[in-house]
């Protein structure tokens, strides 16, 4: 779009799209201030905007109190382990449909996605039962396979398009210049992949993160990530908002951070390439 | 050192046949181009002795040594892509010392090579740099001196120049003939621009759908082309082509005459038409005549002075001694 | 680059993958199968024995299952028209030159990265309370009662934190597909003499009809599973009771493994129907 446009055009499209924008991110911003406040401050009548005691006694609480700590780290490892083991079995997946194609490749590609479609409530009992019978129920261990496993379609779809965008005749050069299999996926492709790699493990530590159906069935005590602590506010006891915030945002800043980075990989990533 | 021989090669791609049996001898030291219309097979059968394809039947020879099922990494060949096909994350230096590095060859070995080719080829300033900021000619030359610090037994080249700008293209043709001369390799180049062809090879591998349809030196081509196709395919403007009873007087289905091989007078010759689009270049005019009762149009060459107009009669005179003749079956009379 | 040698190493790198993603839909699914054709109670007495399709009839047959559709329908339903239709508009909007374009996609991404359990308690408390949340306060200020969003328009209250969830992505699908529109297209129209409105209909609403399919296609595979956001607010009461969540009901807290074993099933076969259709997009996708 090459074209001069009016200043007072653009103008206004600022002023609108700026005041929508900051009507969706109204609750994150307002749980962040809330996380801020008194608990009287949290629910003071009419609601205080910016002028009130910044203090950092609920994030004090929630730390010691719930042992946050802990469930903060569960969701690291299981969103962690989860991505890494993921991408582990889907680069060689990745690289063998991205370059030796076969009339089948499409095939099992699509099957893969098809996998993910699969609603986890028709499967709950079955893995439910196994959990219990291999005692992996809350377990980081248990958690780690099954969303890797939920995850797998989608690391190994975005694998495939990255892959898929490295010149072939690159890696043909390779084989020309000597290299062997192993030297070209070393010094080759990998480094071209890298880019791919990092967008592929930052979407799927996001969505595994925020998991929760299994993270919800699957853990109580050991094991029990930060979308079950949070749940555990549903039925509180006393005055609780500003906790509530404090909790709320040590859960997400983290990936609000991260999401920013990941935009366009979720359009990839989440579209199966549908969308271009 | 680089002799390469194809016996009765085939290469099918599922059910289809895209290059029935096929033989050629390519001498040692030789510039070879194949040369032919997309889709002639001409870079399939480059990929074919470059290892990057299986043959599907067939053999092929490397200095005597069967080479069928070599993979291309032993085979002792280089190959300049199309595209290229740099390492984009690695500078000109490690891109050149790469298949040195393959090779596991001694980092002071190394050195002295990459900096002999930079040196030959006018890199050394860019050596540090990386392909993203480099030119198209650079980033060529680049590619070129990858494959030569391995001294192989032929450099195999795919459409090398496709993809740089015309004033490039020629001083980027002088320089590889001039690397011919000095290295003396075998060099298979592919090109689908019949200048190239002309202008470097040696000899020339005529393609259309898998088939060799004439090898021969540039100059052969131009003089005995075998076959209609050949005759076509060569010399630019195409040559002229003539039906019917002017074919039947000299004996044959069709003949054919080069724009280059008539002369234009206004007052008198053997066949005569009128003047329609004039191309003129400044040194040569073409002009394409109509109304002749020959062909639908009769492409003429003429000296850049000449100034016919749109609508003018000439009349054209053939040189009799370079008329070609082919029968029905498009081959050539002798 | 095929040769017989990499394609067989090729299949030996696909291997693990496959497997795996072959155990995990072949083994649960034959398990849910199985139990969906005995009458299998844990907490009351175990394996009671094979009862054939008595479980796929109970299900459909139970009071609660015309409901739970209802109420699914509305959900799914209600979200995807609220955020596609936002989703256009907000995806033009975007695409129009502004400053700080960069900020305000961020503000309108961010939902989508917040913890379905945080989004919807945030909601809930911040919010929908009907004595402290927020809303509750906007409402006083107009002098109205406030609203008792999650107990008196429970559907209103999951389907308005659902669209927030699940707006961003809409609205980033839409905008990736405005922005591939070649602004050539457009010009051309416009010096055809086609005014504005005009334009978008006949040039940009037909090159967004693929992406609004998928849009639609991949948000009701999701949406047709959401479960955390009911689980911490209503807990299936007030009629949103989807069929997710009645299956869930029905497994893990009536511990009637046969019955929503057999739910699970029809669940999977919704799912699926829904899938076939993404799947022929993207596979026509792939060929390009």
């Amino acid at each position: 779009m090459a074209r001069a446009v009016t200043t007072q055009r653009k103008t206004l499209n600022t002023a609108i799209a700026w005041g929508i924008g900051l009507l969706i991110f109204f609750p994150i911003l307002w749980t962040i201030l809330t996380s801020f406040k008194t608990e009287a401050e949290a629910i003071a009548s009419p609601p205080l905007f910016l002028n009130f005691n910044w203090t950092l006694e609920n994030y004090a609480v929630v730390q010691e109190r719930s042992d946050y700590m802990r469930f903060l780290w569960n969701s690291v490892i299981i969103a962690g382990g989860s991505t890494i083991l993921g991408v582990i079995i889907a680069v060689p997946a990745a690289w063998a449909m991205a370059f030796v194609p076969s009339k089948r490749t499409k095939d099992i590609l699509l099957w893969m996605l098809s996998t993910k479609m699969l609603p986890a409530v028709g499967v709950l009992y079955p893995i439910y039962l196994l959990f219990i019978r291999l005692g992996l129920l809350d377990t980081r261990g248990g958690l780690v396979v099954v969303l890797m496993l939920i995850n797998l379609p989608i690391i190994v779809w975005m694998l495939y398009t990255y892959f898929r965008e490295i010149p072939g005749e690159i890696l043909e050069a390779a084989r020309m210049d000597g290299a062997t299999l192993k030297e070209e996926i070393l010094y080759v492709l990998t480094p071209m992949a890298i880019p791919g790699i990092a967008s592929t493990v930052l979407l799927n530590f996001i969505l595994a993160w925020n998991e929760a159906f299994w993270t919800l069935n699957l853990t109580a005590v050991d094991a029990a990530p930060l979308t079950a602590f949070i749940a555990s506010y549903s039925s509180p006891e006393g005055l609780f908002f500003a906790k509530l915030s404090a909790a709320s945002t040590m859960a997400i800043a983290p990936i609000l951070i991260l999401g920013w980075f990941s935009q366009k990989q979720l359009v990839r990533g989440l579209t199966f390439g549908a969308v271009k | 050192m680089g002799r390469i021989q194809l016996k009765s090669v085939t290469k099918s791609f599922g059910d289809v046949q895209v290059i029935p049996p096929l033989d050629l001898t390519i001498e040692d030291g030789e510039f070879t181009v194949f040369v032919g219309p997309s889709g002639c097979g001409k870079s399939t059968l480059l990929r074919l002795i470059a290892g990057l394809e299986d043959i599907t039947s067939g053999s092929i020879d490397i200095d005597g040594a069967d080479a069928t099922d070599v993979p291309p990494a032993k085979r002792g060949l280089a190959m300049v892509f199309q595209s290229y096909a740099l390492y984009p994350h690695m500078t000109v230096r490690k891109n050149i010392a790469f298949p040195l590095r393959m090779a596991k060859l001694d980092q002071a070995e190394i050195d002295k090579r990459v900096e002999g080719a930079a040196s030959v080829l006018n890199l050394t300033d860019y050596l540090d740099r990386r392909p993203g900021q480099l030119s198209g000619g650079q980033r060529q030359r680049v590619a070129i001196g990858r494959a030569i610090v391995r001294e192989p037994a032929a450099f195999l080249f795919d459409e090398p120049l496709s993809n740089l700008d015309a004033a490039l293209r020629v001083g980027m043709r002088l320089e590889i003939s001039e690397l011919h001369e000095r290295l003396a390799t075998t060099m298979i180049y592919v090109t689908h621009d019949q200048v190239e062809a002309m202008t470097m090879a040696d000899k020339i591998v005529v393609l259309q759908a898998g088939v060799i349809e004439q090898v021969g030196s540039p100059l052969e081509l131009y003089r005995t082309p075998r076959n209609l196709f050949v005759a076509g395919f060569i010399g630019s403007p195409k040559m002229n082509f003539i039906e019917g009873e002017e074919a039947a007087k000299h004996g044959a289905q069709t003949i054919g005459i080069r724009p280059e091989h008539i002369t234009v007078s206004e007052s008198g010759g053997t066949w005569s038409g009128v003047v329609g689009v004039s191309e003129h270049l400044g040194s040569d005019t073409f002009f394409h005549i109509h109304e002749t009762g020959l062909a639908e149009t009769i492409t003429v060459r003429a000296d850049g002075e000449v100034g016919f107009r749109h609508g003018d009669r000439i009349h054209l005179t053939p040189r009799a001694d370079v008329i070609h003749r082919f029968d029905i079956k498009g081959l050539r009379i002798e | 680059m095929a040769t017989q040698h990499s394609r067989s190493v090729a299949r030996l790198m696909m291997a693990p993958a496959v497997v795996l993603l072959l155990g995990w839909m072949l083994v649960p699914l034959t398990m849910t199968l199985y139990f969906s054709f005995k009458k299998y109670l844990p907490l009351r007495g175990g394996d009671l024995g094979w009862v054939g399709f008595d479980n796929y009839v109970r299900f459909v047959s139970s009071s609660s299952f015309w409901p739970a559709v209802q109420a699914t329908l509305m959900i799914v339903g209600g979200v995807l028209v609220i955020t596609v239709v936002l989703g256009i508009l907000l995806a033009m909007l975007l695409d129009q030159p502004m400053w700080g374009q960069g900020v305000v996609r961020i503000l309108v991404i961010a939902p989508f990265f917040v913890m379905p359990t945080v989004s919807a308690l945030v909601w809930k408390n911040m919010f929908m309370d009907p004595v402290n949340g927020l809303l509750a306060h906007l409402w006083r200020f107009f002098g109205a009662e406030p609203v008792s969003w999650l107990s008196e328009a429970s559907m209103t209250s999951i389907i308005m934190i659902v669209s927030w969830q699940w707006l961003p992505f809409a609205t980033l699908i839409l905008l990736t597909a405005i922005q591939s529109l070649d602004s050539e297209q457009l010009e051309a129209a416009e010096m055809d003499g086609a005014p504005v409105l005009k334009r978008f209909y006949h040039i940009v609403l037909p090159h967004l009809s693929r992406a609004i399919t998928i849009v639609i296609l991949i948000q009701t595979i999701f949406l047709l599973s959401i479960f955390a956001e009911i689980f911490v607010t209503t807990g299936g009461a007030f009629g949103t009771r989807t069929l997710t969540y009645l299956i869930f009901q029905r497994v893990l807290e009536s511990q009637n493994v046969g019955l929503g074993s057999a739910g699970g099933v029809y669940a999977i076969i919704l799912a699926n129907i829904v899938a076939i259709f993404l799947m022929r997009i993207v596979g026509k996708n792939l060929d390009a």
